[in-house]
C-alpha cells in the first residue's frame, strides 16, 4: 500500500439545481485500499461515486487523481471502472463480448482479448460461460460479469455501487469475500458505495460514513465501530439504544445519571483525549453489549436501569428481548429465555455506553 | 368489527352461456376481420358474379392474366409501390432515430408538447393536407415524381416511426450507456455499439409501420403523384370504380405479398415481446 493518495478530494460541492446534495466533502484515499462510502440512502454515497466517474457534475471543490484535477475530464478518460447495482450488461452481446469490450475500444488485439477474457472469466468461476447470452445467467452470475467487465481494462480505480444489493443474501456474503480477495490479488484501489454495514465493515480497510452530504466519520471499521464520533455514525453503527442522560464533573471523573431515573447513575472515563461531554447527553448502546440480570448483583461499573420485560423474540444465538423502562424502551439481547411481563434490569457495561451531547432535536420530542 | 355480515358479492354467467357468449364473440370477431379478406379472394377467381347470386356464377382465372399483362401496368405499379416504400422507410428511419433518439431523453424540455406535434397533421382531414401538400410540391417541381411521393408517403410514416423510435430508445437503462462511457467509449461511440443495438427490434417494428403505410398509402399519391407515378393502390382504385371487381382484388392480393414478406423478414429480429414494449 503506497503512502501517496491516488485520489484526494478537496471541497467537493454537487447540487442538484438548488439542492445541496454534497456540501463540501475532503477525503484522501489511498493507493490500493479499499475504501467503503456508508450511510442512509440520500446522503449522498451515490452522488460522490458518480462525481467521482464524472457523470455528475460537481458544482464545487476539485478532484485529484494522481495529482491531476481531473474535474472537466469527461468519464470515458477518468480510468475509473465502475459495477453498476443493475449490473448494466448488454443484452445484446454475449458474456465474453461484454467483458471485452473496454479491450475493444483500445483496440486490443483479437486473441489478446480473447486470453485476458478466458483469464479473468476462470478467476471468476464463469469458465465456460463466453459464448452464452448475459440473459440466461443468474444475479451472481450477472455481477460477475459486470465485476471482470470493469476488471478488464486493467483500471487503477474500481468503484463498485453497490454491486451487492440486488443478489440472495446467501450469494452476497460469499460475493463480498470474492470482490475484497480479488481486489487484493490485483492491487486496485476500490471505493464501495453501500448502505449496509456489515458489508462495508467486512470489505473495506477504511469505512466514509456521510450523513446529509457530509462526511460524518472517516476510521477504520474497528474505529467507526468502537468509537463512534456522532450520534448518527453510533446509531448507524448499530448502537440504537438511546437514553437521554445527565453529566457532572466529580473531581477526576464524570459521573453520568439517567435523566428520568436519577438512582441509576454511574462514573465514566473522561480522557483528555476524549472528554466526556458535561451537562445534558445522550446515551447510545448496542442492544448486544447490554445485559439482564437480577437487582441483587451490583456491580460498580454498570449502568443499572430497572424495567419490565414487554417482548421476547427469539434469534437463534439468543433472545432480543424488548424492555419497557422509566426512560424510553430497550431492545436488549439476552442468552437464556425470559419471561415477558417480568421485571427485570438493564445492566449497561460503562465501556460500551457512547456519550454525546444531545442532539436540540431529541428535547422537543415527548418521552415515549 | 366482523365481515361475516357483508359477504363477498360474486356475479356468475351460467356456465352454457358463458360458453356460448364467448364463441359468439368470437364468431363476430373472426367475421368482421376475416369477412371481407373471404369476399375478396373470392372476386379474385370469379369470373362473373351479378347481384342476387351468393357466389360467382363462373369461377376461373380469366382475369389473373389480364392483371399480369404487360400493357395493364400492374407489376409497374408493383415495383414503383416497392421502390417508394423502401426509400420511404429509409428516410423516416434517418430521421427518426436521432429524433427519437432526442426527444427519449426526459430532460428535454417541452417533450410531449414536441410528440403532440408530430401528430398534428394526422388530426386534420388528409385530404385537405395532401391537396396543401401538392400545391407546395408544385412549386418546388416535386409533383408527379417519385422523391415527391416518397416525401408525402414519410411525413405520415415519420409520426410512427418517430414516437416508436423514441419508445425503443427511452426503454434503455441510463446506466447501460454509462457503463460504456465509463469503460471508454466516446458519446457517439457508445451510441454506435449500445443505444442504437439495444433500440434496433423497436426501429425495426417502426420500419414495419412504416412499410405498410407506404404501400398501402393513396391520397397522397394520388394528388402528388399522378398522373407520372402510379402505385398500387391507385391501379386498385381505378379497377374498383371502373366496377372491375375481380382486377381490383387481384392487385389487392397483389399488395398483400410484399407486406407479408417484410413482416416476415423483420420477424427474424424480432420477438413479440419487443413489440408489446413498444407501446410503453
Amino acid at each position: 500500500m503506497g503512502t501517496d493518495p491516488i485520489i484526494s478530494l478537496c471541497g467537493l460541492r454537487v447540487a442538484y439545481g438548488s439542492n445541496e446534495v454534497l456540501k463540501g466533502i475532503d477525503l484522501s484515499i489511498a493507493q490500493g485500499s479499499f475504501v467503503a462510502l456508508l450511510g442512509a440512502s440520500g446522503c449522498g454515497k451515490t452522488t460522490l461515486l458518480r462525481a467521482l466517474s464524472g457523470f455528475t457534475p460537481a458544482s464545487g471543490g476539485s478532484i485529484n487523481v494522481n495529482g491531476r484535477d481531473i474535474q472537466n475530464e469527461p468519464p470515458e478518460r477518468r480510468g475509473m471502472a465502475m459495477v453498476f447495482q443493475s449490473y448494466a450488461l448488454w443484452s445484446h452481446m454475449s458474456v465474453a463480448q461484454n467483458m471485452g469490450y473496454g479491450l475493444k475500444l483500445r483496440r486490443v488485439p483479437r486473441d489478446e482479448i480473447k486470453r485476458r477474457v478466458d483469464d479473468l472469466l476462470s478467476m471468476l468461476g464463469l469458465s465456460g460461460y463466453g459464448e452464452r447470452s448475459v440473459n440466461e445467467l443468474s444475479g451472481g452470475q450477472r455481477q460477475r460479469v459486470a465485476l471482470g467487465r470493469a476488471l478488464a481494462v486493467e483500471p487503477q480505480i474500481l468503484l463498485l455501487d453497490e454491486p451487492l444489493s440486488n443478489l440472495d443474501a446467501r450469494i452476497r456474503l460469499q460475493m463480498r469475500h470474492e470482490i475484497r480477495s480479488i481486489q487484493r490479488q490485483l492491487g486496485v484501489t476500490a471505493i464501495l458505495v453501500t448502505h449496509d454495514r456489515e458489508e462495508a465493515m467486512v470489505m473495506a480497510d477504511q469505512v466514509v460514513i456521510l450523513d446529509q452530504g457530509k462526511i460524518a466519520q472517516i476510521g477504520s471499521p474497528e474505529e467507526v465501530y468502537q468509537r463512534p464520533q456522532t450520534p448518527y455514525v453510533a446509531s448507524f453503527m448499530g448502537a440504537e439504544n438511546i437514553i437521554d442522560c445527565e453529566t457532572e464533573r466529580d473531581r477526576e471523573q464524570v459521573l453520568l445519571r439517567v435523566a428520568r431515573v436519577p438512582q441509576a447513575a454511574v462514573s465514566v472515563d473522561s480522557t483528555p483525549d476524549s472528554p466526556a461531554p458535561i451537562g445534558r447527553v445522550q446515551v447510545h448502546f448496542r442492544s448486544e453489549m447490554a445485559s439482564l440480570g437480577e437487582a441483587d448483583n451490583p456491580s460498580a461499573d454498570s449502568l443499572r436501569i430497572p424495567g419490565k420485560i414487554t417482548q421476547v423474540s427469539y434469534l437463534g444465538g439468543g433472545y432480543r428481548c424488548e424492555i419497557k423502562t422509566e426512560c424510553g424502551q430497550f431492545f436488549i439481547d439476552h442468552p437464556r429465555h425470559v419471561q415477558s411481563g417480568d421485571a427485570t434490569t438493564v445492566n449497561i457495561p460503562v465501556p460500551a455506553l457512547h456519550v454525546f451531547p444531545r442532539d436540540p432535536a431529541r428535547e422537543v420530542r415527548p418521552p415515549s | 368489527m366482523t365481515l361475516d355480515r357483508f359477504p363477498l358479492v360474486q356475479f356468475r354467467v351460467p356456465g352454457i352461456a358463458s360458453s356460448l357468449l364467448r364463441f359468439a364473440l368470437i364468431g363476430l370477431l373472426a367475421a368482421a376481420v376475416f369477412g371481407p379478406l373471404l369476399n375478396m379472394l373470392i372476386w379474385t377467381v370469379a369470373e362473373a358474379w351479378y347481384f342476387p347470386a351468393k357466389l360467382p356464377i363462373r369461377w376461373g382465372f380469366a382475369f389473373w392474366s389480364k392483371v399480369f399483362r404487360p400493357e395493364a401496368g400492374a407489376m409497374k405499379a408493383l415495383s414503383t409501390s416497392l421502390l417508394i416504400a423502401c426509400m420511404t422507410v429509409a428516410l423516416s428511419l434517418v430521421l427518426a432515430i436521432p429524433a427519437g433518439y432526442a426527444l427519449s431523453k426526459r430532460k428535454l424540455p417541452l417533450r410531449s408538447l414536441f410528440l403532440l406535434f408530430f401528430l398534428l397533421p394526422q388530426a386534420f382531414p388528409t385530404v385537405a393536407v395532401h391537396m396543401n401538400i401538392a400545391r407546395i410540391f408544385y412549386g418546388l417541381g416535386l409533383t408527379g415524381t417519385i422523391w415527391g411521393v416518397m416525401l408525402v408517403h414519410a411525413i405520415q410514416g415519420l409520426v410512427f416511426a418517430v414516437w416508436i423510435a423514441s419508445a425503443a430508445f427511452a426503454a434503455i437503462g441510463e446506466d447501460q450507456v454509462e457503463a460504456a462511457r465509463n469503460l471508454g467509449a466516446t458519446p457517439l461511440r457508445a451510441f454506435m455499439t449500445v443505444s442504437l443495438p439495444l433500440a434496433a427490434p423497436g426501429l425495426m417494428a417502426s420500419a414495419i409501420f412504416v412499410f405498410l403505410i407506404s404501400l398501402d398509402e393513396f391520397s397522397g399519391t394520388f394528388f402528388v403523384g399522378v398522373p407520372d407515378v402510379r402505385t398500387l393502390p391507385l391501379t386498385m382504385l381505378n379497377a374498383a370504380l371502373e366496377g372491375n371487381y375481380q382486377i381490383a382484388s387481384i392487385t389487392a392480393l397483389l399488395l398483400l405479398v410484399p407486406s407479408i414478406l417484410f413482416m416476415l423478414f423483420v420477424e427474424r429480429f424480432l420477438k413479440a415481446d419487443v413489440l408489446a414494449s413498444v407501446g410503453k
